[in-house]
């Protein structure tokens, strides 16, 4: 039986992706029966998204435990690489290889900015950081909302003032336009794309997190003189996170972005509204706590559109659920209570275990 | 702990697939719910309406989509009022075909992925044609959706120029290119002045649309563009820069194709420098009279290119007004007037193609389209408004100016 021994991790990890499997499972089952609305349907892909990006600023908050909030600015570096290099070879590769070389693209390049970001930012520590990084993340924004960037024949043109400055030929197809962003991004994500990409960060994160590397950057976490002086390159480990965190935030950035049409870099999407939001997700589900991440995401992305019934009182009632989630999961007495039911419910159970056994 | 966390992931597992459930069973429950609660302002055949809701069969089910919550809500707003306005009158007139509509809005927070959802939403409630959206940014990824259904489409104000690239969708406002145009054409044509400045918004669509098109079209024009000075959303209260570097460029005109908030601030500071141009803007200026604390004589000598003008004499702007400020205690803009022209334009369009509620999307759409362009309408935007296949309007803009305190046309 030594076989199908699984330590305690290796069982709590199986759990979560049982969970995303059956929820694709379950979707699938509905999809094919048609018995999905349209709201649900068109909020398959989002919700991947959010799951994704969820998860990975859990990596940073939680394991790593320095307060990011310029997560959505990696989603947008992501974003918009993916889907500019999506517009260049549209057409010019089949529509599978090219997104998946959208997707590498958005990962390479949100990571790479992860690194660059990270070696300032990861000097500083708490308050200090969380600053930092929300600096870094409008600092991108309004670059992106800056660039122009078109294609002719004699290859690219940049410009930061104008898309006329471009002095594109005749034959010039400006693909960045500024604020006006990218349109017509082919769609390519789906629903199972985005199962998969769940996965794959999932396994990532949770390998990351049990292996050599994981625990080094949690004992940074714990403790970071203690870790320095048992010889962990603090340093590289903390890049080592940020910036995985921050490729698989591309990834969702480029799922992002081929989902849509139009691409934007506005702040309600990539500006620290949606940084604050996805970091809401995680303090909701639990920091460190990675299956709750992706629980917290879904939930808080669903309410507002199930909600919609309630014209624009949706946002308050949005808002006073969030209090009202937040105190059940994390006030003492509400935890103290949960504890005590918990007990309750499990003496319970074993002692009609107990009994069964007899 | 085992047996907890086996526990817990059961209760989790049922939780998210209940969720699903959840959402899939109630989509139609809250829809039926929110519109008498929506339409509360509504008039009688409405409200009857609203709670008969399942007799689809019987009504015309077109649903808008814009702002009303966040920092765009005072457009998305004027929307929803407008066309709920409009189908009011349709309804108590007897209707399109003489079957009613029935008319429900959702908000999209001026984000494309929510106006997704709420395109989704809306049809799940079963909408057969739509009025919307009101953004150009949510009108491209709306549109993207539509064409993939098939659904009639017609936005009242998304003027980028990719809003309408499929040929099932239309618009009421001008595009953002042709604005510019046709405000280059205008000063070169009426010798308005010869050395131009412009200050804009690099960070709004619509203004830096504009903006393009304008410096491409003046290339063909007897003036100059001496100064172009570019602001954003982030940095939109202190124009000073901008200001002097067009009066040390000696510009006769500052061309301001922004919104009136901005406008009125720029105008202030200007009279503040003492630096006297000629103003001209576009259909985002229509609006500056009505600004809190600006003082309207700063305004005065202000030109602007904007197909409507809630002063305007005509019987029907008046009218409109009147019933609109009655309704909602509030002066409309330029966007309730395009709104209030897409439902009536979908009624003309309607009644010309012969479509009943018993058709399908689809089907309505495939007679809407053809019909569309063959309608002449005379709205508030514009007398004998017609549509080509491309779904860009043919009407004259209108040129006004402020002169005591009024707009006045040219």
């Amino acid at each position: 039986m030594k076989k199908l021994r699984m330590t305690k991790t290796a069982k709590n990890n199986f759990v979560t992706y049982f969970i995303v499997l059956i929820a694709y499972i379950v979707v699938q089952m509905l999809l094919k029966t048609g018995h999905m609305s349209s709201l649900m349907e068109g909020l398959l892909v989002p919700l991947c998204i959010y799951v994704m990006l969820a998860i990975s600023l859990n990596l940073t908050v939680g394991i790593l435990g320095e307060l990011s909030l310029g997560h959505a600015g990696f989603m947008c570096v992501g974003a918009f690489s993916g889907a500019f290099f999506s517009k260049c070879m549209d057409g010019a590769m089949p529509n599978g290889i090219r997104f998946l070389v959208a997707l590498l693209i958005g990962a390479a390049v949100a990571g790479i900015f992860g690194i660059l970001i990270g070696i300032p930012v990861l000097r500083l520590k708490g308050d200090y950081l969380a600053i930092v990084t929300l600096a870094f993340g409008e600092i991108i924004k309004n670059l992106v909302n800056v660039l122009y960037i078109g294609k002719d024949n004699n290859g690219f043109h940049f410009s930061m003032k104008d898309s006329i400055s471009l002095h594109l030929g005749e034959e010039g197809q400006v693909i960045v336009n500024g604020a006006q962003g990218i349109t017509g991004t082919p769609h390519d994500a789906g629903f199972t794309v985005g199962i998969l990409l769940i996965f794959l960060s999932l396994f990532i994160i949770l390998n990351l997190i049990n292996s050599r590397d994981g625990r080094a950057i949690m004992s940074i976490r714990d403790n970071r003189i203690a870790a320095e002086s048992t010889g962990i390159n603090i340093t590289k480990y903390k890049l080592m996170a940020f910036s995985i965190s921050a490729a698989i935030a591309g990834v969702a950035g480029v799922l992002y972005a081929h989902n849509l049409s139009t691409l934007t870099a506005l702040p309600k999407n990539f500006g620290y509204n949606m940084s604050i939001m996805i970091l809401v997700f995680v303090v909701l589900g639990g920091i460190g706590n990675i299956r709750g991440s992706i629980i917290s995401a879904v939930i808080l992305t669903l309410l507002p559109e199930l909600l919609r019934g309630l014209s624009d009182y949706r946002m308050l009632i949005y808002a006073i659920v969030l209090i009202a989630m937040m105190l059940f999961n994390w006030s003492p007495k509400a935890i103290e209570w949960k504890d005590k039911i918990k007990e309750k419910y499990f003496s319970k159970v074993s002692f009609r275990k107990e009994k069964e056994v007899k | 702990m085992k047996r907890f966390n086996k526990v817990m992931s059961l209760v989790m597992v049922s939780a998210m697939a209940a969720s699903l459930f959840v959402g899939c069973g109630n989509a139609d429950a809250p829809a039926d719910n929110a519109a008498p609660e929506a339409n509360n302002e509504a008039a009688a055949p409405e409200a009857a309406e609203a709670e008969n809701g399942d007799a689809a069969s019987g009504t015309f089910k077109i649903g808008g989509i814009g702002p009303t919550t966040g920092s765009a809500a005072v457009y998305g707003l004027a929307v929803q009022n407008a066309a709920q306005l409009a189908v009011d009158e349709i309804n108590a007139a007897g209707g399109i075909n003489g079957v009613s509509i029935e008319f429900k809005f959702e908000d999209d927070e001026c984000d494309a992925e929510k106006s997704v959802n709420a395109y989704n939403t809306l049809k799940d409630w079963g909408m057969q044609m739509l009025m919307g959206t009101v953004t150009s940014g949510c009108s491209v990824a709306v549109a993207e959706k539509t064409s993939a259904d098939n659904m009639f489409q017609l936005t009242p104000s998304g003027s980028s120029v990719d809003c309408v690239k499929y040929d099932n969708a239309f618009r009421v406002c001008f595009s953002d290119p042709n604005q510019g145009a046709a405000s280059a054409q205008y000063i070169g044509d009426n010798s308005v002045a010869s050395t131009v400045a412009v200050i804009y918004d690099s960070s709004d669509i619509y203004s830096s649309g504009i903006y393009e098109k304008f410096v491409s079209e003046a290339a063909n024009q007897p003036f100059e563009i001496v100064s172009a000075e570019a602001f954003t959303a982030d940095n939109k209260t202190d124009f000073s820069v901008q200001l002097q570097k067009a009066k040390d460029a000696g510009a006769e005109l500052v061309f301001l194709p922004i919104y009136y908030t901005e406008a009125s601030l720029i105008l202030s500071q200007a009279s503040t420098m003492g630096y006297e141009p000629i103003f001209f803007g576009c259909d985002g200026l229509d609006g500056i009279l009505n600004v809190e604390n600006f003082d309207t004589s700063l305004a005065e000598g202000v030109m602007l290119l904007t197909p409507f003008a809630a002063d305007a004499e005509d019987e029907l702007t008046q009218k409109f007004v009147t019933a609109y400020k009655e309704k909602f205690g509030d002066t409309p803009n330029q966007f309730a007037a395009d709104a209030y022209d897409a439902i009536y334009a979908i009624k003309a369009a309607g009644e010309k193609a012969g479509i009943t509620p018993d058709m399908d999307m689809s089907a309505m759409c495939e007679a809407m389209k053809p019909a569309m362009t063959e309608i002449t309408l005379d709205g508030l935007t514009g007398v004998g408004m017609t549509w080509d296949a491309s779904g860009e309007p043919n009407k004259a803009p209108k040129a006004v100016k402020i002169t005591d305190g009024v707009y006045t046309a040219m």
